[in-house]
């Protein structure tokens, strides 16, 4: 690991004071901490955030939205009450992801800005376009039967590994962010980058700029009847997901009046598509219905090497996870969060 | 530039000179306190065998930097028992045959710690299971593991009752 300097600030003023280029934001240091170990990430100097008390309150705003400072523990968001029953599925995706050590080091932010799994992009000796620019992505000739279906170019077919990122851009949360030039709004949508033919552009973040908090608008709470993430992977627990999807409903005397849908692991972004959601509005929940919106959400899907698989197994992840949806947000999490094995997850 | 911090580990005050702010909190244990109960495995997070308790939670101490610790609170596996007494998690994987080779328990019982005081397992072995992931067993004992957990969550959940009774 390259030696580095270490400074801890206690008000988000002085951590953005003391950002020099070359430097880095550290929260929790799950994902920084590994990468630097490997030389992947070579910050000259770490700005710890672990003691900015400002950063680390959940707000329940009046009106029904929340207020998650970045410095929120996974699992602590995962296990507030008040916030799991307003938005069960984005507590759902944090419990399906990592693993318990895990969820109480990293933090909501960190959980926002974690790098993606590609193994190229972890191996300092590969090519990469994401690491290093015009390196070239071996990934394209090499093991890519995880890497993206969607959204991807030929510079680099990395995805998003985060799990909490998906029901957030399904529910369209905002990301608030403080730098230099102040304090401003990121929509989800807008603050993952899609590769393009610069895939080193990974965020919205401008240099120095810090995620301060992540907010859920009012209405994302009127799904939380309805309201389910469902992870497909190749075991039971601590996996990432080869596709995960974000399903949420409004349903009222038999019919969908609102539908939230986002896939997870299929693109460097969890994959919203606003036209999905609109064809399920009006409709009954059957599985025709379901699948119809789970072509449109796949609309241009292709496989980018050995991962065609993905595709029909996303358009089946979707239909399954709007059936979990339908049939109601458990009372209690369960067992196994997010898992196709749980048995909540077997009816209708 | 050196860093001068303080934790206590296993109840004791220790005050530690850091010259270099890469030490992991493992490799402080290890290498500077001579706590080497806490094991160190793949070292990247995915293993579980460096787990430790920091103010009560259980962390993977590999991805904790000792330099951000100023001031915690640091339960190892040297500081479970009670004297000869053993924790009583301790003594259930004992008892259930929650380990073969043995590299991984320290971890296992630490985490098993961790995962009883979270309280969102209880005695549900599905739970169980899944809440005790993030630690590996390359002997594969997870049946005696989480018969081990079940157990001392059930002979912990008495004693504290009795306590209050």
């Amino acid at each position: 690991m390259k030696r580095f300097d270490y400074v801890r600030p206690l008000s988000v003023a002085d951590a953005l004071a003391a950002y020099t280029p070359g430097a880095a934001y550290l929260g929790g240091g799950t994902n920084l901490l590994d990468l630097m170990k490997i030389g992947v990430m070579q910050p000259d100097t770490l700005i710890d955030l672990g003691r900015i008390a400002e950063l680390d309150a959940i707000e329940m705003l009046p009106g029904g939205g929340a207020r998650i400072g970045a410095l929120v523990k996974n699992s602590d968001l995962a296990h507030d009450r008040a916030f799991a029953a307003a938005f069960p599925m984005v507590a759902e995706a944090i419990l399906a992801g990592a693993s318990g050590q895990l969820r109480n080091a990293a933090t909501i932010g960190g959980n926002l800005m974690q790098k993606t799994r590609c193994t190229y992009f972890q191996d300092p000796h590969s090519p990469c376009n994401r690491r290093e620019p015009g390196s070239g992505c071996a990934a394209r000739e090499g093991d890519n039967a995880n890497l993206a279906v969607l959204g991807w170019s030929d510079a680099c077919i990395a995805t998003n590994p985060s799990d909490m990122c998906v029901p957030l851009a399904a529910l369209g949360a905002i990301v608030e962010v403080q730098g230099p030039g102040g304090r401003r709004d990121i929509q989800i949508a807008s603050f993952h980058f899609l590769p393009g033919d610069q895939p080193e552009n990974e965020t919205a973040l401008q240099p120095g700029e810090l995620v301060i908090a992540i907010r859920l608008p009012a209405e994302a709470a009127a799904f939380a009847k309805n309201a389910r993430y469902l992870k497909v992977r190749e075991r039971t627990s601590f996996a990432f997901a080869l596709v995960s999807v974000a399903a949420a409903l409004q349903i009222e005397g038999g019919r969908i009046t609102a539908a939230r849908l986002a896939l997870g692991a299929v693109a460097a972004k969890p994959w919203r598509v606003t036209a999905a959601e609109e064809l399920l509005a009006g409709q009954s929940p059957t599985q025709e219905v379901f699948a119809r919106a789970a072509d449109a959400l796949l609309e241009g899907a292709k496989p980018s090497g050995e991962n065609g698989y993905k595709i029909e197994l996303a358009r089946r992840a979707v239909v399954r996870a709007l059936q979990m949806s339908a049939a109601g947000t458990p009372k209690r999490m369960p067992a196994l969060p997010a898992s196709s094995f749980a048995e909540e997850a077997s009816h209708v | 530039m050196s860093y001068s911090i303080s934790l206590t580990v296993n109840g004791d005050q220790r005050r530690v000179e850091l010259d270099d702010p890469r030490v992991t909190l493992l490799d402080l244990l290890r290498e500077r306190l001579d706590l080497t109960g806490t094991k160190k495995g793949c070292d990247r997070g995915q293993c579980g065998a460096c787990t430790v308790l920091v103010d009560g939670r259980r962390v993977n101490s590999c991805l904790s930097l000792a330099v951000t610790l100023d001031g915690a609170d640091i339960t190892t596996i040297e500081g479970l028992a009670d004297g000869d007494t053993l924790h009583p998690v301790q003594a259930a994987f004992i008892e259930h045959d929650g380990f073969q080779c043995g590299y991984c328990t320290p971890g296992q019982i630490m985490s098993a710690v961790g995962l009883i005081s979270e309280g969102h397992a209880g005695e549900d072995p599905e739970r169980v299971r899944e809440g005790m992931s993030g630690n590996l067993c390359r002997c594969a004992a997870y049946h005696g593991i989480t018969e081990a957990v079940i157990d001392a969550t059930r002979r912990m959940a008495e004693t504290s009752e009795r306590k209050s009774a």
